[in-house]
């Protein structure tokens, strides 16, 4: 039986991880290399780079990231941020990426999706939807959420659904779904989203944004019918650790890999 | 002789074999030249994107018959995700840019490629557990008397049906139990990642170069 995946979110910037207090026992908790191989050795099943450089000059060292990550972790990785052409997804998936996320650059241009999945195959195009609820109800009568791009500062008047749908359509292998909403709340994921989301397409959804407590993740793998869980503050914080996570959706019945295998 | 060579299929997962391979020493060199490749003492053969692609990629590089000679010669050879579907007969898969349907393997081992059936979500992607159809040094240390049973890192969206179920090596429940490891003498194939499957992975891989070392004595 296909296991939930736990995936913790490592944001990089200028090649160095931004957030995340609870590495004292490593060397240097600023380095993503370090800190992807502590979150591996913890039993996590993938691992997501979100490079937030601003600028286009610095990009390269997210490269250099992904290259030293890949010598000593042997999990997937997938790198998003500021990926807007075929050519830099063969740079990154070359030097040790799995999976491109695209975002803001697939809005604009969604033929990018097309052509990432043509040359390398749908499993190494992810999709990733930052989602807002809207004050006006959909067409159904119930709630609405629209799609913001760069970053969650525009919003494009798209609707969240119709957009995963065409995603899926275009070539997308999955769909990383943040509730813009809920980031940062520790409230709770946006399990109405996850689930309207999870109800339109057939590829595997990755929730994100609001996890507090295990009780969280398990309700969006449950209640969102969520294939992964996307994870940031609570792991970062040393809230919860992968085994404590893992132990937690075992027990409450859900298939997860074991932490030592 | 050469060692270790990872046929070069100009896939997206090649240098992650290759750094799985070396940190498991298995000194591994990537090569498309057909001259390496006989010389190899052993072969992985990895692959992911479309079938009908990689086949006519082989078939222009000329390394059909080098490969098939390898096999033929009995020389331990992992085909890895599209790597080992391609040593079966054909695929189901069609290329909507080439306009081939059914496109054609290496038939080393006789067999269909199908796709998974409607309502299960494809392309399965994540971990899930690889249960052998027995004791095989491949598994050693990750078979279910050791461990319940291994999980590994997969993401496809057609899975392999042998003719011959004796060269069912191992399979996986999706929906249904689809053969998710073969073995026919020293030829293995597996649908999942083995580079990207953690320390179950690498154990694999492993276990892979020791199959090797034991055919040198």
């Amino acid at each position: 039986m296909l296991a939930k995946r736990i995936i913790p979110c490592l944001d990089v910037r200028d090649g160095r991880v931004v957030k995340g207090t609870r590495f004292i026992n490593l060397r240097d908790a600023g380095d993503p290399v370090e800190r992807a191989d502590f979150y591996n050795r913890e039993g996590a099943d993938e691992i997501v780079f979100l490079d937030i450089t601003a600028s286009v000059e610095k990009r390269r060292a997210i490269v250099d990231v992904v290259e030293k990550t890949a010598e000593v972790v042997f999990i997937p990785l997938t790198v998003g941020g500021g990926i807007d052409s075929v050519d830099f997804m063969q740079e990154l998936l070359n030097s040790g990426a799995d999976k491109v996320s695209l975002n803001t650059a697939a809005l604009k241009d969604s033929g990018l999706i097309q052509a990432g999945a043509e040359r390398f195959g749908s499993q190494c195009i992810v999709v990733a939807i930052d989602a807002r609820r809207t004050e006006q109800a959909s067409a159904g009568g119930g709630p609405a959420w629209e799609v913001y791009s760069h970053g969650g500062r525009t919003p494009t008047g798209r609707d969240v659904i119709k957009w995963a749908a065409e995603a899926e359509k275009l070539g997308a292998g999955e769909i990383l779904l943040t509730s813009m909403d809920a980031d940062g709340t520790l409230d709770g994921y946006d399990t109405e989203l996850l689930a309207a989301v999870t109800g339109a397409v057939s590829i595997p959804v990755i929730a994100s944004g609001g996890a507090g407590t295990l009780e969280h993740l398990y309700e969006a793998l449950t209640d969102g019918r969520a294939h992964a869980v996307l994870a940031a503050s609570i792991l970062h914080y040393g809230t919860y650790s992968i085994a404590e996570i893992k132990e937690y959706l075992s027990q409450k019945g859900l298939p997860v890999r074991p932490v030592k295998s | 002789m050469a060692p270790l060579v990872i046929i070069d299929s100009e896939c997206a997962n090649l240098s992650s074999i290759y750094k799985a391979a070396r940190y498991v020493k298995l000194e591994p060199v990537i090569s498309d030249d057909p001259k390496t490749i006989s010389s190899a003492r052993a072969l992985i053969f990895p692959g992911v994107g479309s079938f009908a692609h990689a086949a006519s990629l082989i078939r222009r590089k000329k390394l059909t018959e080098s490969l098939l000679e390898a096999i033929g010669r009995g020389k331990p050879f992992l085909g890895i995700c599209l790597g080992m579907q391609l040593l079966f007969s054909r695929s189901e898969e069609s290329s909507s840019s080439s306009g081939v349907e059914n496109a054609e393997g290496l038939k080393a081992i006789p067999g269909d490629v199908k796709k998974f059936p409607d309502g299960l979500p494809v392309p399965h992607v994540g971990w899930n557990k690889v249960e052998p159809a027995y004791e095989h040094p491949l598994f050693k240390g990750l078979d279910k008397n050791t461990n319940g049973g291994a999980y590994f890192y997969f993401t496809h969206s057609y899975y392999v049906q042998p003719q011959n179920s004796a060269y069912i090596l191992g399979h996986t429940e999706y929906g249904f139990p689809f053969t998710s490891a073969v073995k026919k003498g020293n030829l293995f194939g597996v649908q999942f990642h083995p580079e990207k499957s953690g320390p179950a992975g690498l154990r694999l891989l492993s276990n892979f170069g020791k199959i090797i070392a034991d055919e040198e004595d």
